[in-house]
């Protein structure tokens, strides 16, 4: 625990004052490494926490941001619109798809997820009135004068970014060390058991669900600001997949090891692809690598898995 | 009428190439509890490896025989070296296929470049046949004709062999399986060899029609997984009813709804997976 406990804090400073010392390059990825970070602890309730591996969870981020960029630009909406309505958008998908998927577990879930993300992915792709097909949507204005803020810059939306991100993961820590987020880790571990000692099991899978697709909604729509466009590649299989190897590469059931892994993906990505075309032979370079060498994620060596 | 009886067809072909991709999808995920994410990279390098042979020597069974070749044997390798070792744990086997599915793809950027092309059609093959109003490509008849000559096949080595017979009771219950004797380990390599190989084949089909380029592996992928789900997961029944049903919905969807093609296939896996979780044939 002392190690962990160790890094956590060089983390958080790193985090809290990096920017102030860096280039405003660094700051983009830092950025980058926040907002995909609290994506990537979302995906952990129901990947770690609940047991639950969901393939399409870059679904509901992607659904958030197309939801701000259409607000955006198509109807001039105001800047809570855009943030309440990306956000409401993508949790009601989550509670609508959360209700096709909530009753099968494991290695169906993974498939049945994967499917659905990927037929929302073609929506995006082919739904060109609407989504703009592969060219997406771009114009959405940036955060600081849609909000109107007094002050601008990638320093101000880092440090708003980090503000959401660092909020949605006290109030995370504080649901899986609450009851019912005991109650998910022990339906991880033996369903059955659980069922018969009375829990609706349906009901926890199906908030975690839901839950999850709030937090990934929340990623979106900071996501969507930040980059000023949308596109389909926010949906497809390759950033489900990314999203999924960050938290197993980082260390399920931690929400502190997908930040990790998050922040290794957007390292590694940004400084491959400096050097060489070949950043997708790479990548699958090490998904085979991590699966061989830490299969319980970094944030666990050296560690018991917390169970 | 005529237009319902050539989309009809088209849907028929399209049901063809899914049946020869989601078979060996639904095989191995019944044997070894794998989502190939890999999957559709196999229909992709089948392609692509019938390409350069059909270049070098004209000849289109050298370049299916040639794609099958190769990539049934890299399906082997795969599963020996890097799948086996994790049993039936499907977490570590789905991120494994995932990094090979980008390394294959890359790859082949790397070895055919980015342009898109199609393989020739075989020349007796290259007219159409007419019957009343309808005028239909005499080489996508050859397609259908030949998935049902596939299906059959697969239906009589399920069925009426020793090794469809071990097969079948491993996709029951591989503990069982093993126990009575069952090489399951060896049974598992030799399906997925059997699938990388089929889906390959797939391609060859394919390739006159929806030809080779990159991210055709991603393409197909989504259409294979709902074929399965429909079907029901590690069932050869389902796979070729649910490839009917998916080829048709999309095939139709695509003419009279285009912009949401891909989104028409959500109806029928939401109505399946609401009223029968497992598929129309699968077992829980």
């Amino acid at each position: 625990m002392e190690g962990r406990r160790a890094v956590s804090a060089v983390l958080a400073l790193a985090f809290l004052i990096g920017p102030l010392v860096l280039s405003s390059y660094w700051i983009g990825l830092l950025t980058q490494v926040v907002i995909l970070g609290l994506l990537a602890m979302s995906l952990d309730i129901l990947l770690g926490y609940a047991g639950l591996p969901s393939l399409g969870h870059a679904a509901f981020f992607g659904v958030a941001a197309y939801a701000v960029a259409v607000l955006s630009t198509g109807y001039d909406a105001g800047f809570w619109t855009c943030v309440i309505g990306g956000i409401l958008i993508g949790t009601a998908l989550s509670a609508a798809l959360g209700a096709i998927v909530s009753h099968v577990r494991d290695v169906y879930f993974l498939m049945i997820t994967l499917a659905l993300g990927m037929v929302l992915w073609g929506l995006s792709y082919r739904w060109i009135p609407v989504t703009g097909g592969d060219n997406g949507i771009s114009g959405i204005p940036s955060l600081e004068s849609h909000a109107g803020l007094p002050v601008s810059g990638p320093l101000v939306f880092y440090y708003v970014s980090l503000l959401v991100a660092a909020g949605c993961a006290a109030m995370m820590a504080r649901l899986v060390r609450s009851s019912f987020g005991l109650t998910l880790r022990a339906i991880r571990e033996n369903e059955p058991r659980m069922k018969s000692l009375g829990f609706n099991t349906w009901l926890h899978c199906y908030l975690a669900y839901v839950i999850a697709g709030l937090f990934a909604s929340v990623a979106g729509v900071l996501w969507a600001y930040y980059n000023g466009f949308v596109s389909p590649t926010y949906l497809d299989l390759t950033a489900s997949s990314e999203l999924f190897l960050m938290v197993t590469l980082g260390g399920p059931a931690t929400l502190a090891g997908p930040v990790v892994g998050a922040g290794l993906i957007v390292l590694l990505k940004n400084v491959m692809s400096a050097y060489t075309a070949r950043w997708l032979l790479v990548l699958g370079m090490v998904y085979i690598v991590a699966v061989l060498t830490a299969p319980q994620g970094l944030w666990n060596l050296g560690h018991r898995r917390r169970t | 009428m005529t237009y319902l009886i050539t989309q009809s067809l088209n849907g028929l072909f399209s049901a063809a190439l899914l049946f020869l991709i989601a078979s060996g999808l639904t095989l191995s995920f019944g044997v070894m509890k794998i989502v190939n994410i890999a999957h559709g990279s196999f229909y992709m390098l089948g392609v692509y490896v019938a390409y350069s042979v059909v270049l070098r020597t004209g000849s289109l069974w050298l370049g299916a025989a040639a794609a099958v070749a190769v990539v049934g044997t890299l399906g082997l390798l795969m599963q020996r070296l890097f799948l086996r070792r994790f049993g039936a744990d499907p977490l570590p086997q789905m991120m494994m296929t995932m990094g090979f599915a980008l390394l294959f793809r890359d790859a082949a950027l790397m070895i055919w470049g980015g342009d898109p092309f199609a393989l020739p059609y075989p020349s007796w093959l290259s007219g159409s046949i007419e019957a009343g109003d309808v005028v239909f490509p005499s080489y996508r008849l050859f397609v259908i004709a030949v998935a049902g000559l596939v299906a059959i096949g697969l239906w009589l080595v399920s069925d009426k062999t020793l090794v469809g017979a071990r097969l079948r009771a491993t996709v029951d219950d591989p503990e069982m399986a093993s126990a009575v004797g069952i090489h399951v380990a060896r049974l598992s390599g030799l399906v997925f060899a059997a699938g990388a190989a089929l889906a390959a084949f797939g391609g060859v089909m394919g390739g006159p029609i929806l030809g080779g380029y990159p991210g055709i592996d991603f393409d197909l992928l989504p259409l294979a997984f709902v074929v399965v789900i429909v079907g029901g997961m590690g069932s050869l029944k389902g796979a070729l009813v649910g490839s009917v049903v998916v080829g048709m919905i999309d095939n139709f969807g695509k003419a009279l709804v285009p912009e949401l093609s891909y989104f028409t296939l959500f109806a029928p896996m939401v109505l399946v997976l609401a009223f029968r979780p497992t598929g129309l044939y699968g077992r829980a």
